[in-house]
């Protein structure tokens, strides 16, 4: 993850009562009509950072990047960007710029004269912009394209002037717009390390929105995970994965099998899910703590559940149960496994053997064991 | 377009090409005729397109027209851009449609009783008719025009590209000049030369709001054409004639050649 490639320790401003935060977000909500796109929103995002606003189309993520950059006003709260409220200020004032989701070049001027559209407009001596341009234009590849017009690159080369053109003017705050959504999977993996490489090279606090959880996770530092405007949790990108506080995270996340029940303590003050007569309650790791007899979910991803033929010894969580498919990855396969009760777990395992060599296959009777921190009890 | 032949379809092109070409066709082979009859065949002579250049009223026509069709299209094409640009990015308010019907109820309104109106209202407010007059009331009925064209092509505009200027620094009207007025550019110039095609063309409005001292071409050729057809007149409108295919020719011919640049260009750049 991105903040432990920082060589001077861990990158964890978050953590750090004493660290100022960029951008505030006070209690803000915004409606449009009857609709509320925004719900009491309170978030506070630190200096340097990578921070992502993680999900679904109309979760209003969007909303509230345009806040950001001022092509939006709250409805109510209050946004502070280094301690000063910005309502007021319009978009050309702010020392805020945006990448578009199309990337909005401007196409009647050439890259050059693209990349220097914004620095034009500032308080840059007309000699120094040529200079500021060239190293815009080294940054991030693109010396060759200088003359020519955007609609003669290709699209990772737009995206490329895109991004030299909001980051010329040096903002204190880059906002991202589903950057890298116009391009193929490969160009787009590639794109992301040079997102990040580029983002501790300037400093600058980068905002990115995305609907694509691999993204988030892959550049950012903080993850906003957002349901229907409000933000359900906010950590580092393990911490998002390893411990979700919510079903909608876990499930929103990756992979992740689901099991409802009763919240108990075993024997040994272990908390444990009760999920049906007569079967062996499920251990678990809980956060935050809650009397027994509330309703719960059991949350394990499926790359934490084994799988095998024998059962295993020593071990709290295991169940059985039939294979009804397997998703062959090449790297990995994905097992679902039917209990007899009709649930279906999902377990996943490296394929370290030969296909041909694999010791179980359709429809045979396989034992699934997780152990008892692999899997997390989340009350909502 | 790759059909194969048939009697059927080229016998249709044929009537639909002969209804459409063949009265200017003998407009323009009898501006060539030595007779004063026009009826009448007497061999090739281009005396009359001499004559047409020694003939100041018609040159004077000739010249009003061009100066009311320049200033009417050009203030047309400035209110029909801004009335365009006001109507496409205002978004919902009370009476919206009102006022986009009223922008547009011109265009279906018969000529007839705009100039009319106009008259009136000049005679209103005490206004002298003459070049003046026929600028204001080209202006009026060209501006829908203007504005159909432009917010056409404002409506399918990236808005993107004008939050993108603001957010590098733009005023407003700053990202207007420089972003949104650049790229709707091809639709602005195609409005102001509907407008001003228009204006050399109209005749009804312009007998309306003329008055004495300045007369446009179609009013001094429908007022000459009334004592009768002179070779003269033909000669002018083969002119005419010319100058229009001339244009349409070459404007096709440019606009080809830079759709088929632009897309040889993308396509290199993908590679």
């Amino acid at each position: 993850m991105a903040q432990t490639q920082h060589p001077q320790g861990v990158f964890a401003p978050w953590d750090d009562p004493a660290e100022k935060p960029i951008i505030r977000f006070q209690s803000v909500s915004k409606h449009f009509g009857d609709f509320t796109a925004i719900d009491d929103l309170t978030l506070d995002i630190y200096s340097r950072e990578f921070f992502a606003l993680l999900g679904p189309s109309g979760c209003g993520k969007t909303t509230l990047m345009r806040m950001l950059a001022g092509f939006e006003a709250p409805s109510e709260g209050t946004i502070l960007l280094d301690d000063k409220d910005i309502a007021a200020v319009p978009p050309n004032q702010r020392a805020v710029n945006m990448m578009f989701q199309s990337y909005a070049l401007f196409p009647h001027l050439n890259v050059h004269d693209n990349i220097a559209f914004g620095l034009k407009r500032s308080s840059m001596p007309k000699t120094e912009i040529p200079a500021r341009v060239d190293e815009m234009l080294r940054l991030t590849r693109l010396e060759k394209f200088a003359k020519r017009k955007p609609h003669q690159i290709s699209g990772g080369q737009r995206q490329r002037v895109a991004l030299a053109r909001s980051l010329a003017k040096a903002p204190k705050l880059l906002l991202l717009d589903e950057p890298l959504g116009a391009l193929d999977k490969k160009l787009r993996n590639d794109t992301q390390f040079e997102l990040m490489d580029i983002q501790e090279r300037t400093g600058t606090t980068f905002v990115i929105v995305t609907h694509d959880q691999e993204e988030a996770m892959t550049v950012a530092s903080r993850i906003a995970v957002m349901d229907e405007g409000r933000i359900v949790q906010v950590d580092t990108p393990d911490r998002i994965y390893e411990t979700p506080n919510a079903v909608y995270v876990a499930d929103f996340i990756g992979d992740v099998n689901l099991v409802h029940g009763k919240l108990h303590n075993d024997d040994q003050g272990r908390p444990s899910v009760h999920w049906g007569e007569g079967r062996t309650p499920i251990v678990g790791s809980m956060m935050d703590p809650a009397p027994a007899g509330t309703e719960v979910h059991f949350a394990v991803r499926p790359e934490k559940i084994n799988i095998g033929t024998e059962r295993p010894r020593d071990v709290t969580n295991c169940v059985r149960g039939k294979i009804l498919d397997i998703a062959y990855l090449g790297n990995i396969s994905t097992y679902h496994v039917e209990l007899p009760s009709g649930e279906v777990f999902k377990a996943q395992a490296t394929n370290s053997r030969r296909i041909a060599r694999r010791s179980f296959t359709w429809e045979d009777t396989v034992w699934l064991w997780w152990s008892d921190t692999a899997g997390i009890i989340l009350t909502r | 377009m790759t059909g194969r032949f048939s009697w059927f379809n080229a016998t249709s092109l044929t009537f639909g090409f002969v209804f459409l070409y063949l009265p200017m066709l003998i407009l323009i082979i009898f501006s060539f005729n030595e007779s004063r009859l026009v009826t009448v065949w007497a061999g090739f002579s281009t005396k009359w397109y001499g004559e047409l250049f020694q003939n100041e009223a018609f040159l004077d026509a000739a010249w009003v027209t061009l100066k009311v069709a320049f200033w009417s299209s050009t203030f047309a094409t400035v209110l029909g851009t801004i009335a365009a640009y006001v109507m496409v990015r205002s978004g919902r308010f009370l009476g919206r449609t009102l006022f986009s019907g009223m922008i547009y109820a011109p265009l279906v309104m018969p000529e007839v009783i705009t100039g009319l109106s106009l008259l009136l209202f000049f005679i209103a407010i005490g206004m002298d008719r003459g070049a003046t007059t026929i600028i204001l009331a080209h202006t009026t009925f060209s501006m829908c025009y203007v504005s159909v064209v432009v917010s056409s092509r404002l409506a399918s505009f990236d808005r993107s590209l004008e939050e993108a200027a603001l957010d590098l620094g733009c005023t407003p009207f700053d990202a207007f000049f420089s972003v949104t007025l650049p790229i709707i550019a091809p639709a602005v110039i195609s409005g102001w030369l509907l407008a001003f095609t228009l204006s050399l063309d109209d005749l009804v409005i312009a007998s309306f709001t003329t008055g004495p001292s300045s007369t446009t071409l179609p009013i001094k050729i429908f007022s000459a054409v009334r004592l009768g057809v002179s070779p003269e007149i033909n000669a002018l409108s083969t002119i005419m004639i010319g100058l229009v295919t001339i244009g349409v020719i070459s404007a096709s011919l440019a606009s080809r050649g830079l759709i088929a640049r632009r897309e040889k260009e993308e396509r290199l750049a993908q590679k």
